[in-house]
């Protein structure tokens, strides 16, 4: 087991490496753009490359990322060239908000979602087809417009919850959950809807393996042979899909957070991108990739957990 | 048999052949609606020039904020006062342009590579392989949002990115079509007439990835759109161009001015996406499901049950009365349609006294193994008993659900064919074991673990404790045998049911099981019902056997009798067959 997790740390951080090589030449490849970007279009020709010289974008692409790189190793991603705000210090204050929403998202999918899979597989019948018609709605609806569609009930129609803003658990624990419930429900809904779809595909896998038979013939409660041995033997395919699913999660809170102005990842990668600040950008570009990885490699972690094969291995 | 019975019975219809897959999605109520109104939209877009009531960004400054159905302003107007309806229609060309895009690209790249790679495989797949992992890894959106930085407001370069974002799926989709299609016989044939590589994949394989592809575009075409509204509406799309997801982002941050300016835009791109994901599912029925239902309707399904629970109160037949299992007229049938069942058992009758071990040969379809499952009421959920009755002493476990399963695991245990298969992977051979002899006695977890080791021993496992806390896959196949044989008989049974219990199993340890299971019957005085295709196994250990033929016993007798006289043709056949089988092993 230690062997293939290895592995996956491994190929994790080369994906890592090379995306964030791919994103550096990307983005800092047109140093007088960047330049230009800073001091607008008023600005000479001569001021513009004084600052490309000064920024140190004059130099090869492969040095300047080799000094990011460094950089990067000790938790320093550079500075932004508007506020002159470290990186990692802006990140510290926008990661929190993003993964709030993500891992309460995650929480609720997983218990939603293995309920109603688990139930439309059980017991089929009209349950099963009205979450398939469900699931392909709430799958199909960008979060964006759930988000809208919250906001404009839930806030403005009926003012039960506040339409904008983030408040930390820290300042006030209700206020918190106030803020935070709307984005979560938006970004829940699709999540569940596919989440839960793929749930009882697994669950109707595992429902037509021989040994559940064998297991009622010898005389076992239904409720023991589904909650204890076909949930067990549906919950690895079940968080592999959970667990990809973050990516896409982490996409749709990146739109929440503009709806609601939630002041997180999303919001500041995409100020510093209209703005031009591309250290910022490249920033938030990392940490979301290392968000996504390290979700997926949990992901492996657990399925090698519930997975006796893999244990042994 | 009544009129009804003989109903069930009779062939589906088949669909109407040569029926265009055109037809088929213009007559699908879901996929006519779809269709009709992706059309509506592109009309919608193509001629704004012509119908849009104002010109892109035209400000009325006496509309400003004006609400729906207002003079003029029949969605409102924004807090420009431009008209909604018409900033709508003139941005709807932004949206078909960027899912075209969209398409075109992710088309090309990633069914040309899945092609390639299909059919040349080695290193050319290998890297394409790395590659669409390495961009399914990515968040695109922060991606997309980063390209901002570098080109501007370009939503048409985005949408590009995008496509490229997306083509792996096309990879893959087409990828594995090409190998299926690889290894089928057609493309050996093209080869050996001598087609060129690129006729061959021109003329079959492009043939047999068109319907995924097909299928794949409406919901990548769907992605797009809400990926480009996406875009537009964290105000990364040009500012002087009206588009989907700008005008919502201008609504929403106009929201309490003017609260249904949102509206507008949140159901158009709403309803196109659902619209090309509800037609992406209408194409997939269409053109990949085979036409054949076989579900059966709900009433249907509760009126033959109803009716075979209702001739088993009023008519009890006559059953033998020494008899410890008593089969009379049992009927099993699938679904074959909405109203059509096929039955595979056709009213059979079966007696199985205490301690007799009785045959019930026959080849693979002639429903032995539904008798047995019946008996033990694990048929799959689909299956439906048409009627009869299965009296264990006496009394009918088909009529009442409750004598059934008391009836499983503490009066009559199984023996599955396939050992390895019927352990659960997930949990130690002891946990299962004790889960098992829990549900059917009231023992502690301490006494189920003595009396499965004492029992485990019997069954002829060594060191029994160690192989407890085994998982399945970490044990030979006899062993296996050996520990669902132990799970049958743990709950003291006096039926069982084994199923081909020495199929799956290797010669040598085939004659030890057989040898085993003939000693717990005798040790125990345990009836058993043998389902077998195998003679040999039969003349080995049975005292009686029964011959099935396609849902049929068309012989009885005991075994020496049987093998010395057959009666019926089918059984003369079987005995010969059998006998050839073994000079041919010999």
């Amino acid at each position: 087991m230690m062997l293939s997790l290895l592995k996956s740390l491994l190929r994790s951080a080369a994906i890592l490496l090379l995306v964030s090589f791919a994103t550096f030449c990307l983005m800092f490849g047109n140093g007088t753009g960047i330049a230009r970007a800073i001091l607008g279009y008023q600005a000479t020709e001569t001021d513009v490359q004084r600052k490309v010289v000064d920024l140190g974008l004059d130099r090869p692409l492969l040095v300047q990322f080799g000094d990011w790189l460094v950089n990067a190793v000790t938790g320093n991603l550079g500075e932004s060239f508007f506020t002159g705000q470290t990186v990692t210090s802006a990140l510290s204050t926008r990661v929190p908000v993003t993964l709030t929403l993500v891992i309460l998202t995650l929480i609720f999918t997983l218990i939603l979602s293995v309920l109603l899979g688990v139930a439309a597989a059980v017991y089929g019948g009209w349950l099963d087809k009205v979450l398939q018609f469900v699931s392909v709605l709430g799958a199909a609806v960008p979060p964006f417009i759930i988000a809208i569609a919250l906001v404009f009930m839930f806030a403005i129609s009926i003012r039960a919850f506040p339409a904008t803003g983030y408040v930390s658990p820290d300042r006030s624990f209700s206020g918190w959950i106030l803020s935070v419930t709307l984005p979560v429900v938006a970004l829940l809904i699709g999540s569940v809807a596919s989440a839960a779809s793929q749930f009882r595909g697994a669950v109707l896998d595992a429902l037509s393996k021989d040994f559940v038979r064998t297991l009622r013939a010898r005389g076992l409660k239904e409720s023991h042979v589904i909650f204890r041995h076909v949930l067990r033997n549906a919950g690895g395919p079940g968080l592999t899909v959970l667990s990809l699913q973050t990516l896409g999660l982490l996409g749709g809170a990146i739109f929440v957070e503009q709806v609601m102005a939630l002041p997180g990842m999303g919001q500041m990668a995409n100020q510093s991108a209209q703005q031009g600040d591309v250290p910022m950008v490249m920033g938030t570009v990392v940490v979301t990739i290392i968000i996504v990885l390290v979700v997926n490699f949990l992901g492996d972690l657990a399925n090698s957990v519930l997975n006796p094969k893999a244990r042994t291995r | 048999m009544s009129a009804e019975a003989s109903m069930i019975e009779t062939e589906a219809e088949v669909p109407a052949a040569g029926r265009s897959v055109l037809r088929r999605l213009l007559t699908n109520p879901q996929g006519i609606t779809c269709i009709a109104f992706l059309l509506l939209v592109i009309l919608f877009g193509v001629l704004s020039p012509l119908l849009a009531p104002y010109q892109p960004n035209q400000a009325d400054l006496n509309a400003v904020n004006a609400q729906p159905f207002s003079e003029g302003h029949l969605f409102g107007a924004d807090r420009a006062g431009r008209d909604i309806l018409s900033q709508l229609m003139w941005g709807t060309n932004g949206t078909l342009q960027g899912s075209l895009l969209v398409l075109a690209i992710a088309v090309l790249l990633g069914v040309t590579t899945g092609l390639l790679s299909g059919f040349y495989r080695g290193k050319f797949e290998a890297v394409a392989g790395f590659i669409t992992d390495l961009i399914m890894s990515l968040p695109s959106i922060v991606l997309l949002i980063a390209l901002f930085a570098l080109t501007g407001p370009n939503v048409m370069v985005a949408m590009a990115v995008f496509g490229v974002l997306v083509a792996p799926t096309y990879y893959r989709l087409v990828r594995s079509v090409v190998l299926s299609v690889r290894t089928e016989l057609y493309i050996d044939a093209a080869k050996v007439v001598g087609l060129s590589d690129q006729r061959i994949i021109g003329r079959h394989v492009l043939w047999a990835v068109r319907a995924p592809v097909v299928i794949q575009s409406s919901f990548v075409a769907a992605a797009g759109i809400a990926i480009q509204a996406g875009v537009e509406f964290l105000g990364l799309g040009d500012p002087e161009q009206p588009s989907w997801g700008g005008i919502l982002q201008n609504a929403n941050s106009n929201i309490y001015n003017n609260r249904f300016g949102v509206l507008w835009p949140a159901l158009l791109i709403s309803l196109t996406i659902l619209a090309l994901v509800l037609l992406g599912n209408v194409l997939r029925d269409v053109l990949q499901s085979s036409a054949h239902n076989k579900t059966l309707k709900r009433s249907r399904r509760r009126a033959l049950l109803n009716e075979a629970q209702s001739a088993r109160t009023t008519s009890s037949p006559a059953r033998s009365e020494e008899a410890f299992l008593s089969i009379r007229g049992l009927k099993v049938g699938y679904p074959d349609g909405p109203d059509h069942v096929r039955t595979v058992v056709h009213g059979v009758d079966l007696d199985v006294r205490r301690g007799e071990i009785h045959g019930l040969v026959g080849e693979s379809g002639s429903g032995k193994s539904q008798m047995a499952f019946s008996t033990l009421g694990i048929l799959p959920k689909e299956a439906l008993i048409l009627g009869g009755s299965i009296y264990l002493e006496g009394e009918d476990l088909l009529a009442d659900d409750k004598a059934l399963k008391n009836a499983r695991g503490r009066r009559i245990g199984y023996i599955p064919q396939e050992p390895m298969s019927n352990l659960d992977p997930s949990f130690t051979i002891g946990a299962q074991l004790v889960y098992g002899l829990r549900a059917v006695k009231k023992i502690s977890d301490k006494q189920a673990k003595a009396q499965l080791i004492a029992l485990l021993t019997r069954v002829g496992i060594r060191n029994p404790e160690n192989v407890m806390r085994l998982y399945p896959h970490e044990i030979s196949g006899g062993m296996a045998q050996r520990v669902l044989i132990c799970g049958a008989v743990a709950g003291d049974p006096d039926l069982i049911v084994a199923d081909e219990p020495t199929t799956a199993l290797d010669v040598t340890v085939q004659a030890e099981v057989l040898e085993l299971l003939r000693e717990l019957s005798t040790e125990r005085g345990l009836a058993m019902i043998l389902v077998t295709h195998n003679l040999g196994v039969v003349a080995d250990l049975c005292d009686t056997v029964s011959v099935m033929k396609n849902g049929r016993i068309v012989e009885r007798n005991d075994v020496e009798s049987l093998f010395s006289d057959p009666k019926q043709d089918y059984t003369k056949v079987l005995l010969e067959s059998s006998r050839s089988v073994e000079l041919m092993e010999a």
